[in-house]
Parts: C-alpha cells; structure tokens; sequence
C-alpha cells in the first residue's frame, strides 16, 4: 500500500511544481501513401493520418482525466514529405503541408511534424524542392512544423545546405513579419536528428520506424527545482542524487502514460523521451533550477557545469524508470520558453556565445533564439554551423531554432504567444562570417580516435 | 480497477459522509480510508474499487470535485497506478 505522504508528493508535484505530460506524439509512417501523382498521396496522407490518429486527442483527454495528470499537446509525426512527396512530379510541396494542416484539425491535435528533409550528405530532388516550400508552408499552415537534418558524425557537415538554410530561415522569417517571424519557431535544423523525437519543431518519423508509434515527452522543471530547495547548501553528491530521483518519479509517470496511450490507441509503445522542456509559466523554468544550484543568474560562470550535472542526473534517474528511452532526451533551454532564460537576457546574464556552450551539454541547441531583423542569412548559416559543429564532434544532437524578428532590434520583446512564449531580441557578433559561409561544399566527418 | 480519493483541506464535520454518499450512489466501495493532519493540513485518503463503477469515470471525478468546492475542500480522484508507478519499482 502506498503511503499517504507519498500520495500527498504525487498531487503536490502535480498541482503546485506544474508536473505534467508535455506530449503524446503519434509516429505514422506515411511510406504506404506514395504515388506518382500528387493529389493521390495527399489523398492517401490525409486519409491514414486521421484514421489512425481518430481517437489520439480523446485517448489522451481520458488518461488525463483518469490519472489526474495534465497532458499538454498531443501530436503526430509523420515520415519526412521530401520522401513522400519525391515520386510526384511536382515542384511546390507546399499543397502536401496544407493536407497535413488540414488532418490535424481535423483530428485535434496542437502540431503535426515532418515536413522535413534529411541532407546530412547531399539533397534528392524532393529535399531540394521541399526545402524551397518552407517558408511558405510555413505561412499558410497552422500546425505544421518542419525540420531539416543538416549533418551527422558519420557524414559531417553539408555546408551547401546551412548555407541555404540561413535563407530559407530569413525568408520564413519575412513571410510570418506580421506574428514577429512566427514561421521561424515551426523550423529547426538539425545535427544528428533522432528518429523518434516527440517534441516539436523537430518531430519526424523516421524511415526505421515501425508503421505507427507512440511516444511520450516528460516534463517538470519546477518539481526538480522543488526538489532541490529542500537541499540548499548541500554538496553535488546530494544535489546529482536529488535530481536523480525527482527524474525517477516524473519519468515513471511517462512511462505509465505512453504504456495506457499505446493500449487503447492499439499502436505500438516507442519512447519515453527524458526530458526536462520548460514553458513560460512562472515555476516551470529549467534557469530557475541552475539558480536554485546557486548561481546568481543563469548564464553566469558556472552555468554549464550546473547544466551538465542537471542533464546527467536527469538521464540517470530517468533510464530506469523506462523501459525505452529515446529522443532527445535531457535538459531543454529554450530562452523565450523559460521564464528564467528570458529573464537571464534581459539582465544580460546570459548570451548566445554562453547558451552555445551549454548545447555542448545539454539537448539540445540555441533553441527559440530571436536575434536582430537585419541579421544576414549568412551569420545565421554561421550560427548554425558552429551548432552543427558541436554535435557532429561531439557525437550528439544539437539543434538551431532561431528567429531573425522582422524589424526588431537588440532588446526589443517578440511575443509569440502559448508554449513559445515571448523572447527578447539577443546581441549577435557583428563581424562578417560571408566568405567563409559562401565557400561551400562538405566538411568531412570527423575522426574519433585520438580524442582531445 | 481500484482508485485514490485524496481530500485536502481543512477538517470539518460531515467530509466522508458527503463523498461515501457519492462513491456509494455509483456503486463504488470504499476499501480503506486514512487521515491524517501533515503540516497542518488535514489529508485524507481513500481506496476504492471501481471495477463496478455505474456512471463514466469523469463524471464520478467531476461529481466528487463540485462536492469539494462545495464543502471547501480539494478532491480528487485518480487511478491508484499513477501513484503505484511513482512509488514502487
């Protein structure tokens, strides 16, 4: 028999420290809907989309209410369209984006991800066309999220396709002025993408999954800062240990919704994904607990020492309390998602060139970063190159969600509204990356022995 | 299939007549029940079994959740696995 003082931790956790589901995401494999001729596989991509993901919003809703757990977003993730959308002989793919908008209305779910493209060595024809769709898919769809995967530790870095991606990312950016270059918060470019990622932008399903998936993404921030304050001033051994069990806790709560969501949807259970995402909310900041560490603000000397023990413990705690884990696994740093990362800018504790050394241990990259209107597409290739650069060598994800707000300047707020949250415009390097962004071409894959 | 009610709050007279009153309408039996005051705060706990339950499990926790509001308490009720999962390896 549980213990009631235990009973009382699970509702506390729950309803004061903001515990919850981040996501239910349903994998689908869209591989069985490709045709020759355009309208058939939206047809088709339509069609099985809301046949298997009918009941994912309802399923959902009722765990929540039988567990008593807030489950925030249910979405889907498909097979990436550049694959899908390939054998037509289309040029414009934006029409695939609008069929995937209008299945997830018609199901309910808050994203649909995957229109995306895998380039990490070189672009198909439907990469290429797909990549050009972007920007205006973007614009005209709601709930679509897109991603692109820019480079790999087997196969380095494709250049020719960051450079074009500062582009595409600048016009997403021009297309979406009027929401503060809202399209930008949809795309994210990747190192190392995972296959099984259930958090947006970057959900996709990747081509070894299995037909139809699910996969839940933990949340809770403010239960591991909760948990910490208990031991103010106790030694890391104590903290790593406090943390580890808070993320025991939280994921096996994960893991108990994807195990009921896979029994009732009648789809096969994926991952748990361990991860700590924060939103807006006061109380629900992945900042707040590298303060509670104590660090003065989030950003100072130390930080990514305090972000390197917080997402080891995370993953710790978490690997047991699962029986698979995937994803992307670890600490998120979303600056205009984390009340405390937003705060930390502001006061000009924290900047790019110290966010970029946290990626180095954390999952997963400059995540919700608003840079300046006028930032060339090549400093943004840059940007994005360094990224790639960390996780190609480092042999781990890493990822770029960056949005260069039409007509905003160092210090202005962009307010994007819900889970985005709103981010302040952050101080870029002034001096030119051009020449070197314009060389093109490949960087070869690194090499792993002599490690240094 | 067995379930938690917790009631958080401040005690008074009447709390488990009100909600055994509920639970029994909708034929569900109360297996055990604990209370106890935790930093000044009245808690209680019951298990129930829920196997013969007569109306949709929402409506039962939305029912017993206007009650609370009612008498100035927090009810809830959960699914025990919830607190399984979190406790037990």
């Amino acid at each position: 028999m549980i213990r009631p003082f235990e009973i009382i931790e699970t509702i506390k956790m729950i309803q004061e420290e903001n515990l919850d589901i981040r996501t239910i995401t349903m994998g689908i494999s869209l591989m069985d809907c490709i045709s020759d001729d355009g309208n058939v596989t939206r047809r088709k991509v339509y069609d099985k989309i809301t046949r298997l993901a009918a009941n994912l919003v309802k399923v959902g809703e009722d765990i929540e209410k039988e567990y008593g757990i807030p489950i925030i977003n249910k979405r889907i993730s498909v097979t990436p369209i550049s694959l899908i959308a390939a054998s037509s002989s289309e040029d414009d793919y934006v029409k695939f984006a609008q069929i995937m908008d209008k299945a997830a209305d018609e199901v309910g779910v808050n994203f649909i991800g995957g229109f995306s493209a895998l380039v990490h060595k070189g672009y198909t024809k439907g990469d290429a066309k797909l990549i050009q769709s972007i920007p205006e898919a973007l614009s005209i769809t709601k709930k679509v999220c897109s991603s692109v995967n820019l480079a790999t530790t087997k196969t380095g870095i494709n250049m020719d396709a960051i450079k074009e991606m500062g582009k595409i990312i600048k016009k997403s950016a021009e297309l979406t002025a009027d929401s503060g270059g809202l399209g930008c918060a949809k795309l994210v470019v990747f190192a190392n993408a995972p296959e099984d990622n259930p958090f947006m932008a970057g959900a996709f399903h990747g081509v070894g999954e299995p037909e139809s998936v699910i996969s839940v993404g933990v949340s809770g921030p403010g239960t591991v800062k909760c948990a910490l304050e208990k031991v103010k001033g106790a030694d890391f051994e104590t903290v790593s240990e406090t943390i580890k069990k808070t993320a025991f806790k939280i994921t096996r709560i994960g893991q108990l919704v994807a195990r009921e969501a896979s029994k009732r949807l009648g789809v096969s259970f994926g991952i748990v994904d361990l991860s700590l995402a924060p939103t807006p909310a006061i109380g629900d900041s992945v900042a707040h607990i590298l303060e509670e560490m104590g660090l003065e603000k989030c950003g100072t000397h130390g930080t990514t020492a305090a972000l390197a023990l917080l997402n080891d413990a995370v993953k710790k705690g978490g690997v047991m309390a699962s029986s698979f884990v995937g994803g992307l696994s670890g600490a998120f740093i979303p600056v205009s998602e984390d009340a405390g990362m937003i705060n930390a800018v502001v006061e000009g504790a924290l900047s790019i060139e110290k966010l970029e050394a946290m990626t180095c241990v954390c999952s997963v990259g400059l995540d919700m970063i608003v840079v300046p209107g006028d930032t060339s597409a090549e400093t943004i290739s840059a940007i994005i190159a360094d990224e790639a650069a960390i996780g190609v060598v480092n042999n781990k994800t890493t990822a770029v969600r960056i949005i260069p707000a039409p007509g905003k300047k160092v210090g202005d707020m962009v307010e994007f509204g819900g889970l985005l949250g709103s981010g302040p415009v952050m101080k870029i390097n002034q001096f030119s990356s051009n020449e070197f962004v314009n060389r093109g071409g490949r960087i070869p894959a690194p090499l792993h022995s002599l490690r240094n | 299939m067995r379930a938690m009610v917790t009631v958080i709050g401040k005690d008074k007279v009447g709390i488990i007549a009100s909600l055994s009153n509920i639970l029994a309408n909708c034929n569900v039996n109360i297996l055990d029940i604990s209370q106890t005051t935790m930093q000044d705060v009245f808690t209680m706990i019951m298990l129930v079994e829920i196997s013969g339950l007569n109306i949709p499990f929402s409506e039962l926790s939305e029912q017993l959740e206007k009650k609370g509001v009612e008498i100035g308490l927090s009810v809830k009720i959960q699914h025990e696995d919830i607190f399984n999962s979190m406790h037990q390896i």
